[in-house]
């Protein structure tokens, strides 16, 4: 009697289970397609603040590479060209905020020259950490055209420790680790700069990957 | 009997509104609520998951046994929640860029498999669904007046970024009702958070007294 009525139950469980799980395996095949080009649209769209679109004809998702950034975590770059020539690259910076870590992307021409920084992700305080998004202020945008040696390295800080950046109103750490987080970009690039830029790789992992 | 509709829809939106009298759902009434947009945003996607949910529950409540109703329960809650997840990603990915990493919580959220266990599971499939429905309302309800007092205090705008969630045509709806940087900021931290749930369910108890209601005591009591 007993063990009825626990394959009873089971039986019960077990027929929702099957039954649910259908219906998001249907589901799930049915947005997958569009998911899948809303992420590829998402990384075009970040990507395409960093590198103007003017210097490359190239498709950047196609012509990226992955390697290892100074923190031994993977990176992807991506690669701008124009007439089969780098015009520029664009890559992952990671910076540590006042809620943990913050991923931009950030674009350098060839001469490791800054094209942009965006933020793509963060958990700063809303109203404070915020603002370094492009849409709650212009301050991210001051980076554009700079690089290692402009300003020198030891101004690549905020105000208060004796660079030359404003911090926004209320947050310091923030910003702090955005600079912090550009400068080893920059650093990374310089010390990468012929793997990075360097074309003839990027063919390879684009057909693993499709 | 005739189905109590009109106690359904006064329960959901107000009497026994999920989070102003149950206290129900704190987690995301707390977390989502830094801004009025995305408490609404939150609500909605809630309240959708509820008015699946119960509906289904209610459609198959004689199959499903008192000892296992609560795994199914939670199977059904999860599974509208992926749902809602996959379809908000693919054909509302701008209002998922927003809300993407909280839908997932609203698994954990307590109120849906409250009403599940307290309503649908005993009533019909449409009286569930009504349940649902206006008690998912009731909670974008609460949530959206908590996220309001919020923004406005802290950051002087109301229903900012509004454009970004709906689409522009709702630009309208961004309204700022205090000159920039004059917000008491911590109304978007997490204790404002608490004062303006508290200050909302002290408003929701002197209404129902002026109206000379009787309090129902004990929040999530009243709905087991």
């Amino acid at each position: 009697m007993k063990a009825q009525h626990v394959l009873r139950h089971g039986m019960i469980l077990g027929t929702f289970c099957l039954g649910f799980g259908v219906v998001l395996a249907i589901s799930d095949s049915i947005t997958v397609d569009d998911i899948a080009a809303r992420a590829l649209e998402d990384r075009l769209n970040s990507l395409s603040q960093v590198i103007p679109a003017s210097i490359h004809d190239n498709n950047l998702v196609a012509d990226a590479i992955t390697m290892k950034n100074e923190l031994d975590k993977e990176i992807t770059v991506y690669r701008a060209t124009r007439e089969g020539q780098v015009t520029g690259v664009a890559y992952e910076i990671f910076g540590t905020g006042y809620a943990g870590q913050m991923k931009l992307m950030m674009g350098v021409d060839t001469q490791g020259k800054i094209l942009g920084v965006r933020v793509l992700a963060h958990k700063e305080t809303a109203g404070l950490g915020d603002k370094m998004e492009v849409k709650k202020g212009d301050w991210i945008l001051r980076f554009t055209d700079l690089s290692l040696g402009n300003p020198p390295p030891d101004k690549w800080k905020v105000k208060k420790d004796g660079g030359q950046f404003d911090q926004f109103t209320g947050a310091t750490i923030t910003p702090r680790g955005v600079i912090d987080a550009i400068r080893r970009g920059l650093e990374l690039f310089a010390a990468h700069k012929e793997q990075m830029m360097d074309i003839s790789t990027s063919k390879a992992p684009r057909k693993e990957a499709s | 009997m005739t189905t109590p509709y009109k106690t359904i829809v006064r329960d959901g939106l107000w009497e026994n509104n999920g989070v102003l009298a149950m206290l129900l759902g704190l987690c995301p009434a707390m977390a989502m609520t830094t801004s009025a947009t995305n408490a609404l945003g939150m609500g909605l996607a809630t309240a959708a998951v509820m008015a699946a949910s119960s509906m289904l529950v209610g459609m198959f409540r004689s199959r499903i046994t008192q000892e296992v109703r609560i795994p199914v329960f939670i199977l059904v809650i999860a599974s509208m929640v992926t749902l809602v997840d996959l379809f908000m990603n693919a054909w509302m990915h701008e209002l998922y860029k927003v809300l993407g990493m909280f839908i997932p919580l609203i698994v954990s959220n307590c109120l849906p498999l409250a009403r599940l266990e307290a309503f649908a599971g005993k009533n019909s499939t449409l009286p569930s669904l009504v349940d649902g429905l206006f008690m998912g309302l009731g909670f974008t309800i609460a949530l959206t007046l908590i996220g309001a007092v919020r923004e406005v205090v802290g950051m002087g705008t109301l229903f900012a970024d509004a454009s970004l969630l709906f689409g522009p045509a709702f630009k309208f709806m961004e309204i700022r009702l205090l000159p920039d940087d004059t917000g008491i900021l911590m109304m978007v931290l997490p204790p404002g958070g608490f004062l303006a749930l508290g200050l909302l369910v002290v408003a929701k108890r002197m209404l129902d007294l002026r109206a000379g209601k009787a309090i129902q005591m004990g929040g999530a009591h009243s709905a087991a």
